[in-house]
């Protein structure tokens, strides 16, 4: 079994070979502006140093293109959005919160009409099917392909959405519909904002997949291409450019489950030091922990399901001054081999700091000889304090942790630490986020409401549906184990009624070897 | 009467939050909807409480429901005016203001988006001081006033005029059981008040108190400030300790999120810890197995950051806070208004003693 993980960061493209669980080697490239160019970079200069044997089984790729389409307000596509929840929540329509300029961007107009539940399941208003319709035909005339629909409480029921979406679906040719409750939990404007950001990314998605393919087919690969996701989990390329949003967080989860399978420690805290950021995350059973609050993504709140994350400005190329003893959050990021001293730049940054006091050795050290002891010993222990400060705030409980560095900068963690049992650093740690996207697994999941049935019942069930949609996704059948199950029993409806949620993951099917021959 | 700005109703989303104790539902919404009133064009005025005659007629409103369903469902301005003009019907007089029950929290900000719609203004008053969760709880109550009529609206077409109630305790079980049929969501209109009564019974100043607190907190970060001292300068509060949250303990029980947590000192707190129960709101801090300030004096919990209030729903392992104590409002300081909202009232059997000298 091989397979290739590329992550595409803002700074670099890292690609992994991993063989029968091992890593067999690791490179950096530089990200380049068209995608398709520094995946086949890295291709080549991974090829150019491993022997890929008798052809490749998967290809995964993770990338924080679509996030940073919205950050930075680019390549993004107009929406339709139809709330279906009068006659409440008319004061507060689609868009409502938005950043000005966001809007701008992806409003392509909203419509409110009467359906959706309540919170115990029964009905809140008929569903205005004769509304839709009409509405249908006037986006359809507007010229709008990207529409998204958001019905009152369709976390806990989402036939309306689903009404609507295969009205849509006759009344307009070729048009993409994106379904809130596929995008969030209870929270009406959060989910319905998830939903707008992922329908006004999709045709960027759909552009980046292709692009994703043809640096597939330049360099020979018949491999399936996978895309990683939020959960540390992988998309088939088609679903994952329906769902941008759900590949949002895929590069800090890369590292974390990366960091987790170098290790081989599945309880832990990460810290993944890059060039710029330092990202602390929460490892349990090996995934990284969820976030359960709001999430703002590009200035809009947003409630869907990504890692739990703190960031801070703590990176090899983080600017340090000397003479109020700080680090960052200015950077001087994929310029750190021009500017730093030891480069021969003039900067100082953390990279010359490190350099210094010997922990790593890069450049010219003469370049830091003038460096007192003391102001690089307290810019240390500066690094040593925003550390533990946010090694702490990522816990979930109070006792002491393992801690994982991973990361360019990961030599910037030093060895004891307040709150930390015990430091791991691994091998090929500087690239955990390829590693991460090389080991990912597909998962199934279910979510739905269960009547009449026992709660181990309802279960199974659920269980053998998300099963079966894990091996639709390209899972082989027997590797398939439950990660998660929860059930919420819903008051007011007859028959014992529970909503119930269950994920499965598993690893990617083998192709037979006549299937993994190159070319 | 004063006309408030875009800036006081952002300043205002602020403090009731902070005043809302840790409950009293999030602001968020409401804001947005006067946001959006406001780009359209409406302002509203604020009067002091002398502004009023004796016999002028006073709504007072409130949004009651479960977070979860305002989560979904949220609460449309108008619904809210709705409920003051159904009251209206009612009683066949015109109302002359309208003012909060509660300050603390999303129902802070109930009355400006009424007001928006209905043209009158918002009396600088509430009958809280802060977030409490029933109805009993008020400085009417103390008061003895009537707790009827009291309409209750939901968005469909449904109003339901609760006429008569023996006694507050009622009044908040019955309403309370048609919010629930509505889906545990409903604009209400309190009982009205007079003039007089609201100048006898009503806590004054509370609106430009939360405005006040969220303008020094937003103050305070846009000079990059410590929005903390400038909160217990602008509300001579005290602060009572600083440190990380280390536990918390949440369950549903009548209604009620009930809990407890544990923050543990940093800096000057070092080695020191204390515990903080709450009942939706947070209801009594304890040192050393000691009550050290129980309700009615407010106990806010603020990130040590930003300032900004963390509610008894969100609060989690790890979060920096600093705990601190506001004064309360006077009419509960009796024997009689702690009857209603002294330690007691929440099943503690602690004496309340202030930590504010009287």
């Amino acid at each position: 079994m091989r397979r290739i993980g590329i992550d595409v960061g803002g700074t670099n493209t890292d690609a992994v070979l991993l063989a029968d669980g091992k890593v067999v080697q690791g490179v950096k490239t530089a990200t380049t502006a068209d995608v398709t160019g520094g995946i086949v970079a890295a291709f080549e200069a991974l090829k150019a140093v491993s022997d890929f044997g008798s052809g490749i089984d998967a290809l995964m790729i993770g990338t924080t293109h679509f996030i940073n389409a919205v950050v930075q307000r680019r390549n993004l596509t107009k929406v339709a959005a139809i709330r279906v929840a009068l006659p409440a929540t008319a004061a507060l329509p689609p868009f409502t919160g938005w950043p000005v300029d966001l809007a701008k961007l992806a409003n392509g107009g909203v419509w409110q009409i009467e359906g959706g539940h309540d919170y115990d399941g029964r009905r809140f208003m008929p569903l205005d099917i004769a509304a839709a319709r009409a509405i249908a035909r006037q986006i359809r005339e507007r010229g709008l392909k990207y529409v998204v629909v958001t019905a009152m409480f369709s976390p806990l029921d989402a036939s309306d959405e689903a009404t609507i979406a295969s009205i849509l679906r006759e009344e307009i040719p070729g048009v993409s519909v994106t379904c809130s409750h596929l995008l969030g939990g209870i929270g009406l404007l959060e989910r319905e904002n998830a939903a707008i950001l992922n329908a006004s990314l999709i045709a960027l998605a759909e552009e980046a997949i292709r692009g994703f393919e043809h640096a597939k087919s330049r360099i020979g690969l018949s491999a399936p291409l996978f895309v990683t996701q939020n959960d540390g989990t992988v998309a088939e390329a088609s679903r994952a450019a329906a769902f941008p949003v759900y590949s949002f967080a895929s590069g800090p989860t890369n590292s974390m489950r990366g960091a987790a399978y170098l290790s081989g420690i599945e309880e832990a805290i990460v810290v993944d030091v890059g060039g710029t950021t330092a990202d602390f995350g929460h490892l349990r059973l090996g995934f990284p922990r969820e976030a359960n609050a709001v999430v703002h993504v590009g200035g809009v709140r947003t409630l869907f399901r990504m890692p739990d994350l703190i960031s801070i400005g703590l990176g090899g190329g983080s600017r340090v001054d000397l003479t109020s003893n700080t680090i960052g959050p200015g950077s001087v990021g994929y310029r750190l081999t021009e500017q730093a001293l030891v480069f021969g730049g003039d900067t100082l940054t953390m990279t010359d700091v490190g350099v210094a006091a010997g922990l790593i050795d890069l450049g010219d050290r003469r370049r830091v000889a003038n460096l007192r002891a003391g102001d690089v010993s307290s810019i240390l222990h500066r690094a040593k304090e925003m550390i533990e400060e946010n090694v702490d705030r990522v816990k979930a409980d109070a006792g002491d942790v393992t801690l994982i560095a991973v990361g360019g900068g990961a030599f910037l963690v030093p060895e004891n630490l307040q709150g930390v049992a015990c430091i791991k650093r691994v091998e090929h740690g500087g690239c955990a986020n390829a590693v991460g996207a090389a080991i990912a697994q597909v998962s199934g999941e279910v979510d739905q409401v269960f009547q009449g049935s026992t709660r181990s019942e309802a279960i199974a069930t659920a269980r053998k549906l998300a099963d079966g949609r894990a091996i639709e996704a390209g899972a082989g059948p027997e590797t398939l184990i439950m990660v998660e199950a929860e059930d919420t029993p819903i008051a007011y409806l007859p028959g014992n009624a529970m909503r119930v949620r269950v994920k499965v993951v598993g690893d990617i099917k083998s192709r037979t070897p006549a299937e993994a021959l190159p070319g | 009467m004063r006309q408030l700005s875009s800036d006081d109703i952002e300043a205002l989303a602020v403090g009731a939050w902070i005043l809302g104790t840790g409950g009293g539902g999030s602001p968020y919404h409401a804001l947005l909807n006067l946001r959006r009133l406001y780009e359209d064009g409406s302002r509203v005025n604020l009067i002091d409480i002398d502004e009023l005659h004796d016999d002028d007629a006073v709504a007072v409103v409130s949004v009651m429901g479960a977070p979860l369903v305002i989560l979904e469902r949220m609460v449309d301005s108008r619904l809210i005016a709705r409920a003051v003009s159904a009251m209206e019907e009612h009683l066949g007089r015109k109302f002359k203001a309208v003012m909060a029950i509660e300050i603390g929290g999303g129902n802070g900000m109930q009355p400006l988006l009424a007001a928006a719609h209905l043209g009158i203004p918002v009396v600088d008053a509430d009958a809280m001081g802060r977030a409490y969760p029933e109805a009993q709880m008020t400085s009417f109550a103390v008061g003895d006033l009537s707790p009827c009529p009291l309409t209750s609206i939901d968005p469909r077409g449904n109003e339901v005029v609760i006429s008569k109630s023996a006694t507050w305790k009622w009044m908040e079980r019955v309403s309370r059981k048609v919010c629930t049929e509505f889906g545990s969501l409903a604009a209400t209109c309190k009982a009205p008040r007079t003039g007089a009564e609201v100048k006898k019974w009503g806590i004054p100043r509370t609106t430009t108190k939360a405005i006040n607190l969220g303008h020094a907190v937003n103050e305070a970060n846009r000079r990059h400030a410590d929005p903390i001292a400038a909160i217990l300068k602008a509300e001579s509060g005290q602060r009572l300790f600083t440190g990380k949250v280390v536990e918390v303990e949440r369950r549903t029980t009548e209604g009620f999120l009930r809990g407890r947590t544990v923050i543990e000192g940093l800096g000057d707190d070092r080695a020191a810890r204390i515990e903080i129960d709450f009942q939706n709101e947070w209801v009594v801090v304890w040192r050393e197995g000691r009550p050290v300030v129980s309700t009615p004096d407010l106990i806010c919990v603020l990130d040590s950051e930003s300032g900004e209030a963390i509610g008894t729903e969100t609060i989690r392992y790890g979060q920096r806070t600093t705990v601190i104590a506001l004064p309360a409002a006077q009419v509960f300081l009796t024997p009689r208004g702690l009857e209603h909202v002294g330690p007691r009232a929440f099943g503690y059997d602690i004496d309340f003693n202030s930590v504010f000298p009287s």
